[in-house]
């Protein structure tokens, strides 16, 4: 469906990927809901994926106690909720995630406070 | 001498047909379509405004008197509060932050509805509702005035309500409201009417009119109860015309009754989003109790809407389609809505805290299903480390929801441990979603929510700093630029309410040691 509008109704979407310094990446630590929401993070292209665990998630996350523990081999990805697995060793963009992307990840046997998904 | 033949005086039902009814003529230098060039292209059939009940029921000069009076009355009140330094008389400082959400969140709204109303009660062929719409127009603008003459009292005592306006234009939660409004005053007039006067004033109103009021008036704020008061009258006129709109649109052909199910649809789900921050501040923001926002949902909503919408169901109505979500939201968006603002309470122009002992317990027992099983693990965890100096405060900016513009903290129906993430592809770009209903709302209309100004977004394009800010000078620090962007005075406005000044200055001024202040 579309607008109903009495002229031709067409403006510029504002998120566009030119708009931005660097493409946005969405990222979700499930079971983890002391950080209630996923967040928003302009990461350059080619960041090697490995470094989200070690440079840039730290930042977000490492307040969470499970945050040390986690192993990042063992970590499991999603993207837009569906089984992913990407090459730590390769770039963002050569893991083909591409501009407002949304990933996330599962830290088995790491599920919160006392296991309360919190 | 002849005696004067006096006219006689119009009756009153004349009198009030000749002041409303009475002021329409059609014109005829230029058509009709072409002055009113709004009237018809949402597709809603009007064949006879004159089937329209008027609402209001008032002419102008009647109004003036009326609210003259009335507004005389609050004044007094207004200056009485701030001669005895009511300020002092609240519960506790924590109060004064769900009046700085209400100023910096509502009250421009109040204006952004009176622009609106105003631009409304031009477009209408039909008399009636012209009258009606420039009525309240003028309602919204003196409530946005009584709101700012009563709450700018506390703006001399406490922190963050400076710039309520410049805030609103500018602040990413208050982004919310704001867009929700830009969303229906950029729709035709009958959707507009169908968003804010039933979707909003009819159906959700008592949401945030009784838990503001009351909660004024559990927590020693006479100010604020004296102008919901004093609004009152006029909330009940919005709701009338809320319903006459809606059964006049329904009655008038069979045809804009689908048209309507959909603006109810959109609307109500686009009310209840924007009502979290109500639900929020209800449930963890008021020293002093008044019903939980579960009570109050089952009450306003599941018991007088489900009325509502058996009454509607005979004009082929029936209820939105979110309810039933929205009905299992009841045990969980204040949790996550406040949750949300005790992380970003960095970014905040207002104060956030842990719950006390006997608060989590009310929240408890008003709550015996979810929130020791999901919340209350988090609030302990929380208050651990903030005793030991080490209070949370997320830094990285969250995602958020490209319709309604919330962060993305709403969990799946039936899961409330896993949050919701729903997405759809346009033109090349992901756009992404808090749940089925801002998704379809944007699938209904792609074209107008890729143009969402959204705040995470435009930090992040670096639209917000001030002009002349240079982003690449060494030291540069984007938060604190953000901040000063919004007018915040950063380590006054923002961060926890304890150890803040308004806490200070509030104990110093009652004579309580600050631990007292709190009770």
């Amino acid at each position: 469906m579309s607008v109903v509008a009495l002229k031709p109704y067409a403006f510029p979407a504002k998120d566009v990927r030119e708009n931005f310094p660097a493409p946005l990446l969405f990222i979700g630590w499930e079971d983890h809901l002391m950080f209630g929401t996923p967040v928003a993070l302009p990461l350059p292209p080619d960041t090697p994926f490995g470094a989200l665990g070690t440079a840039v998630l730290p930042g977000t996350y490492g307040y969470h106690p499970d945050f040390a523990k986690i192993d990042w081999t063992k970590v499991e990805w999603f993207k837009s909720g569906k089984p992913w697995k990407p090459d730590p060793a390769k770039s963002l963009a050569d893991n083909g995630l591409k501009h407002k992307d949304v990933i996330r990840f599962r830290t088995p046997g790491l599920s919160g406070i006392n296991g309360s998904c919190n | 001498m002849d005696t004067p033949v006096l006219k006689k005086k119009l009756g009153l039902k004349e009198r009030y047909a000749a002041m409303t009814r009475g002021l329409h003529w059609d014109t005829t230098y230029q058509p009709m379509d072409k002055v009113f060039p709004y009237d018809k292209y949402e597709g809603i059939k009007i064949h006879d405004w004159d089937k329209w009940e008027d609402p209001f029921r008032l002419t102008m000069d009647a109004y003036w008197k009326y609210q003259g009076e009335k507004e005389k009355k609050l004044y007094a009140v207004i200056d009485a509060f701030a001669q005895n330094n009511g300020q002092l008389g609240v519960t506790d400082a924590r109060y004064i932050n769900a009046l700085k959400v209400f100023l910096t969140g509502v009250t421009p709204l109040e204006y952004n509805a009176h622009r609106l109303f105003a631009h409304v009660g031009r477009q209408f062929t039909g008399t009636g509702a012209r009258v009606a719409c420039q009525m309240q127009s003028i309602d919204e603008l003196r409530h946005y005035q009584t709101e700012t003459h009563a709450l700018s009292h506390y703006n001399k005592y406490f922190n963050g309500m400076h710039s309520p306006k410049h805030m609103n234009d500018r602040v990413w939660y208050l982004s919310v409201p704001k867009s929700y409004f830009e969303d229906a005053c950029t729709s035709g007039p009958f959707e507009f009417l169908t968003a804010v006067s039933f979707s909003f004033e009819y159906l959700l109103t008592n949401l945030l009119f009784v838990p503001f009021m009351s909660g004024a008036a559990h927590n020693g704020d006479m100010s604020t109860v004296t102008f919901g008061f004093s609004a009152q009258s006029d909330e009940s006129r919005h709701m009338t015309l809320g319903i006459e709109c809606l059964k006049f649109m329904l009655e008038q052909d069979p045809d804009n009754v689908p048209i309507v199910q959909g603006w109810i649809d959109k609307w109500f789900w686009r009310g209840y989003r924007l009502l979290s921050i109500v639900a929020m501040m209800q449930d963890y923001m008021l020293p002093k109790r008044v019903m939980s926002w579960r009570e109050g949902w089952e009450m306003y909503i599941e018991q007088n809407g489900e009325s509502l919408f058996r009454d509607l169901a005979r004009y082929g109505i029936r209820k939105p389609k979110g309810w039933v979500q929205a009905c299992e939201g009841k045990n969980h968006i204040s949790h996550q809505t406040y949750a949300v603002f005790y992380s970003y309470g960095a970014a905040a122009a207002f104060h956030t805290w842990v719950p006390e002992e006997e608060e989590m317990a009310w929240l408890s027992e008003k709550y015996p299903e979810t929130f020791e099983k999901y919340y209350l693990p988090r609030w302990n965890y929380w208050r651990e480390q903030a005793k030991n100096g080490n209070r949370f405060y997320q830094k990285t900016l969250p995602m958020l929801c490209q319709t309604c513009q919330i962060p993305m903290i709403f969990t799946e129906p039936g899961d409330a441990t896993k949050i919701a993430y729903r997405e759809s592809d346009y033109q090349g770009d992901k756009y992404h979603f808090c749940s089925d209903h801002c998704k379809e709302i944007f699938d209904n209309e792609p074209e107008k929510y890729v143009q969402a100004w959204l705040p995470v977004h435009q930090i992040y394009q670096g639209n917000c700093f001030k002009p002349g800010v240079d982003p690449t000078k060494e030291g540069f620090d984007p938060l604190l630029a953000v901040f000063d962007y919004y007018n915040f005075k950063v380590g006054r406005d923002n961060l926890d309410f304890e150890g803040s000044e308004d806490q200070k200055n509030f104990a110093a001024w009652r004579g309580d040691s600050v631990q007292g202040a709190k009770k």
